[in-house]
């Protein structure tokens, strides 16, 4: 079957990825030819044919992490070429498309690389730290039923689209994996300022910010020094803005503190 | 075994309410004596999880994915629907029920979905209570949009990604039991069997995808909310690890399996460009507010758009046909899914078809945007139109969008009763992953709806009810039980592991897909049907001598991941062929060819096909007994469906 762009013609590609049987095992970049590959695939679906062609070779397929493909679960990771989820501004790699490379090219495929990251297989790593962070304060406090009618809050719009803009985030980790210091701050951020703006979240701001930000510094992440990688690399577009929003957010709680 | 629905008495506006009170009640102090097991952590799972450690119950939660916030409820774009009627638009909890029966083609049960619609309204409360921020007007309230299938503004949203807010309100709550010690989290485990002690669903088995390890679970009840079977069609909206596995295995051990093969066919996807392809990607339904589907009049002139001899503008208004408008004026674009998507269907066999292959229809916004101005629609549509552009390479803010149908969501899943129970006492199914609510055809924006009422509005009531009539004593995973299903577990692994044919896992996948869509997909007839069962067969046969599954069980191994749940899909499939081929009748998303009315609408048979058809398993490559529950429809009245 043809693809949109009929006038597109099939590449070659070198692929350097990085190989490891797991997490105690040493790792190092194999390579591996893509061959015929389409410019309207995926990124993935490339490496799905790659993949593919191992297998009939006896050779074990590379381990991705992935699932939705459409952008939004956030599983997919990747560092292509240096840098997070590949040349194209504001997309995960499962969104990346081949017609963004050239007959020729040669890719280099890393995982992201941080020590609170811990290496699964090849590409995959572990980012239960993550989870762990929103363990830590990223909810409101209410349990089920008992609640005020849902217009009984009004929220100016603006306020709730700024938050809305935060709440977007997935959680993928690019914005660790692209920092020098992988620090999780944007992560962190962009929980701790949606719900700093909402008159939901207010109750426990203090609390969360500081809560979340300890379990980060627990997990291991690096700190921030504000070059801003994180926002320019992450898939959503969560902005930086966040992170002086949690800065505020943490001093104030410091100032305050309730978890005395 | 008759087939008990377990429906309250009473008229329909009152049976939960009095449900409720007649549930049996576990005392706060015993709550922490009993431990639930949920499999499965979407809006279904992840709702149900929290709410049950809330109530004091020890809870146990698995998923595939490495963390809870990744279940494919994320995806979800639209919307959800709830009867607050803040519109002032005549909405009410009886139009909403009567629009979800209608739209299921009256294959639902009224129960239910009269129960669907009463908690729907406390959900958007939950929901904003958490602090998702849905989209607002100025005045600071909620702002609601339409949805196919109904004539009221119902759908409560976050622009394009709904989904996406509410799993993370609902992964929120579960957070918050988790950092209490009420939940213990299983990420990247897999459920491969159900243990049954003395009849009743008393643990699972699992494997951890990252070490392979083999585990034993014990709990006093179970609850599957694993999602649907979709991915059984290899390409479909769905996220690459859905899966069946899991109500599969549990269907062995005795769960029916209740109308499989009502598969919804959503009708706005981005259309398949290549072999390769891996996932379809959907746009959502929401689109059709504003975007005006067509093709063009004639076949010769579509022919001569897919040779790239005029283009999208050359083709003047009156040559361009807009079918949904022209056929259906009262819904226009908004018509339900599966109307929407035959009509695609039909005007692409009769060759109008677009786009390279001609299995494409336009989705047009040129006349929104000189309405309302291109700011106004990117602020509404933005995402979609950059996921369109990035999947495509082509602006569809310039030239229309090509959609094509794709499979989307499954009505069909495990039976249960009024109180989500499957046939194995203590064995729950929510969500997707049941039958209960969507009838043969599913309403956009109801299955975000749905999830979240079974898990935090139905569940913690009626899973009580079971609860408090068994006694607290635990079962030990040193049980016998526990021993055998994780022999079985293992054995399958080491079979699947042992072929070492030449076929691969994919392979085996894309040719079962392609027979289901071609042959159990939008249309289906008895002669295609009985082909492909014969064809699944063959292949489900070739499958056990030739697939390629390399490794070990005790590493990371995504193939064998993949292995299992294809062995699964290959079993499913055929019950799905069989559940169409058994249902002569048109409705909803089944649509048999040889039932249909002049102006190819579907033809329901309601003297003989008024049932809920419930498969009985009866072992490896023996045919499922049917068992039939009847639908009772006291407070709508049955008619042909017309959306014209």
């Amino acid at each position: 079957m043809a693809g949109n762009n009929p006038n597109l013609k099939p590449m070659n590609l070198t692929l350097k990825v990085w190989r490891q049987k797991n997490n105690k095992a040493a790792g190092a970049l194999e390579t591996y030819k893509a061959e015929n590959i389409s410019p309207e695939m995926s990124f993935l679906e490339m490496l799905d044919v790659v993949n593919e062609n191992l297998a009939h070779k006896g050779v074990d397929p590379i381990a991705f992490d992935h699932d939705c493909r459409e952008g939004i679960c956030g599983m997919c990771s990747l560092y292509i070429n240096g840098r997070a989820h590949g040349p194209e501004q504001g997309t995960t790699t499962c969104q990346l498309h081949m017609r963004k490379f050239n007959d020729g090219d040669t890719i280099v495929i890393e995982p992201w690389r941080a020590n609170a990251f811990p290496i699964h297989k090849d590409l995959s790593v572990d980012r239960s730290a993550f989870d762990r962070i929103q363990q830590a304060g990223g909810y409101v406090s209410v349990n089920t039923g008992g609640v005020p009618d849902a217009n009984a809050i009004p929220i100016p719009k603006s306020i709730a689209d700024k938050a809305f803009d935060a709440a977007t985030c997935i959680g993928c980790g690019a914005c660790v994996a692209a920092c020098k210091n992988a620090s999780a701050m944007l992560f962190v951020s962009a929980k701790v300022s949606q719900f700093a703006m909402l008159p939901q979240g207010k109750v426990e701001a203090k609390t969360r910010a500081e809560n979340m930000v300890a379990q980060m510094d627990i997990e291991g992440f690096g700190a921030c020094s504000n070059i801003g990688a994180c926002a320019a690399e992450c898939p959503v577009g969560i902005s930086l803005e966040n992170i002086a929003i949690l800065n505020r957010e943490y001093l104030g709680a410091k100032l305050t503190s309730q978890n005395v | 075994m008759i087939l008990d629905s377990k429906i309250p008495e009473g008229a329909l506006a009152e049976k939960w309410e009095k449900h409720k009170f007649n549930v049996k009640l576990v005392n706060p102090a015993n709550k922490r004596k009993y431990d639930v097991i949920v499999v499965g952590t979407g809006l279904a799972g992840a709702s149900a999880a929290a709410s049950l450690a809330e109530l004091g119950y020890n809870v146990q939660a698995f998923c595939y994915q490495d963390s809870p916030r990744r279940a494919h409820s994320i995806a979800a774009q639209g919307g959800i629907n709830a009867a607050k009627n803040y519109q002032n638009d005549g909405d009410s909890v009886f139009r909403l029920f009567y629009d979800t029966i209608k739209g299921g083609d009256y294959r639902a049960r009224e129960a239910n979905v009269y129960r669907l619609a009463q908690v729907s309204v406390d959900i958007i409360d939950q929901c904003v209570a958490q602090g998702v921020p849905f989209a607002r007007e100025y005045g600071g309230l909620l702002a609601n949009r339409s949805f196919g299938g109904a004539q009221v503004s119902r759908t409560f949203y976050a622009r394009g990604q709904t989904g996406q807010q509410l799993l993370l309100g609902a992964y929120s709550a579960l957070n918050r039991q988790i950092a209490y010690g009420k939940v213990k989290m299983y990420p990247r485990t897999e459920m491969l069997d159900l243990v049954m002690v003395d009849g009743k669903a008393r643990g699972i088995i699992t494997r951890n995808m990252v070490t392979g390890a083999i585990e034993k679970h014990s709990a006093h009840a179970v609850i599957l909310a694993t999602g649907g079977y979709g991915n059984v069609f290899f390409l479909s909206t769905n996220a690459m690890g859905c899966n069946a596995t899991a109500a599969w295995r549990a269907h062995k051990k005795g769960a029916f399996f209740a109308n499989p093969c009502f598969t919804q066919i959503h009708p706005t996807c981005i259309p398949v460009s290549g072999d390769y392809q891996s996932k379809l990607t959907l746009m959502s339904e929401s689109l059709r507010n504003d975007g005006r589907v067509w093709v063009p009049k004639t076949k010769e002139m579509a022919e001569r758009l897919r040779r790239n001899e005029i283009r999208v503008s050359d083709i003047k208004e009156e040559d361009r046909d807009y079918f949904l408008e022209r056929k259906y004026p009262a819904f226009g674009n908004l018509v339900p899914r599966d109307v929407a998507s035959r009509n695609a269907k039909l005007a692409c066999d009769e060759g109008r078809g677009v786009g390279t292959t001609g299995l494409a229809v336009f989705l047009d916004f040129a006349d929104a945007i000189k309405r309302d101005t291109q700011a106004k629609v990117a602020a509404k549509y933005g995402n979609l139109f950059d996921m369109y552009a990035k999947i495509t390479g082509e602006n569809p803010y310039e030239t229309p969008m090509r959609i094509y149908p794709a499979v989307h969501y499954t009505m069909g899943g495990l039976w249960v009763d009024y109180n989500l129970q499957t046939t194995i006492p203590g064995l729950y199914a929510t969500g997707e992953c049941n039958f209960s609510d969507h009838g043969a055809n599913r309403l956009g924006a109801s299955a975000l709806m749905q999830g979240l009422a079974d898990g935090y509005f139905v569940i913690p009531y009626t899973i009580g009810d079971y609860l408090a009539q068994m006694p607290a004593a635990r079962v030990e995973t040193s049980h016998p039980a526990f021993e055998e299903a994780e022999n079985n577990v293992r054995g399958m692994i080491n079979r699947l592991l042992s072929i070492n044919g030449t076929k691969t896992v994919d392979e085996y996948h894309k040719e079962l897909g392609l027979l289901m869509w071609d042959y159990c997909g939008m249309a289906r007839n008895a002669e295609g049907l009985k082909y492909a069962k014969g064809k699944i067969r063959e292949l489900r046969e070739d499958f056990w001598k030739n697939v390629k599954v390399m490794g070990v069980n005790e590493e990371f191994n995504q193939t064998l991941e993949k292995a299992g749940r294809v062995a699964d899909f290959l079993e499913l499939g055929e019950l799905m062929v069989d559940d169409a081929l058994n249902r002569n009748e048109s409705c909803g998303g089944h649509f048999r060819e040889e039932y249909q009315t002049p102006e190819n609408e579907a033809l329901r048979d309601d003297a003989n096909y008024a049932y809920v058809a419930a498969w009985e398993y009866t072992g490896p490559n023996a045919p499922s007994n049917l068992h039939k529950e009847d639908l009772k429809f006291e407070n709508v009245k049955l008619t042909q469906r017309s959306y014209k």
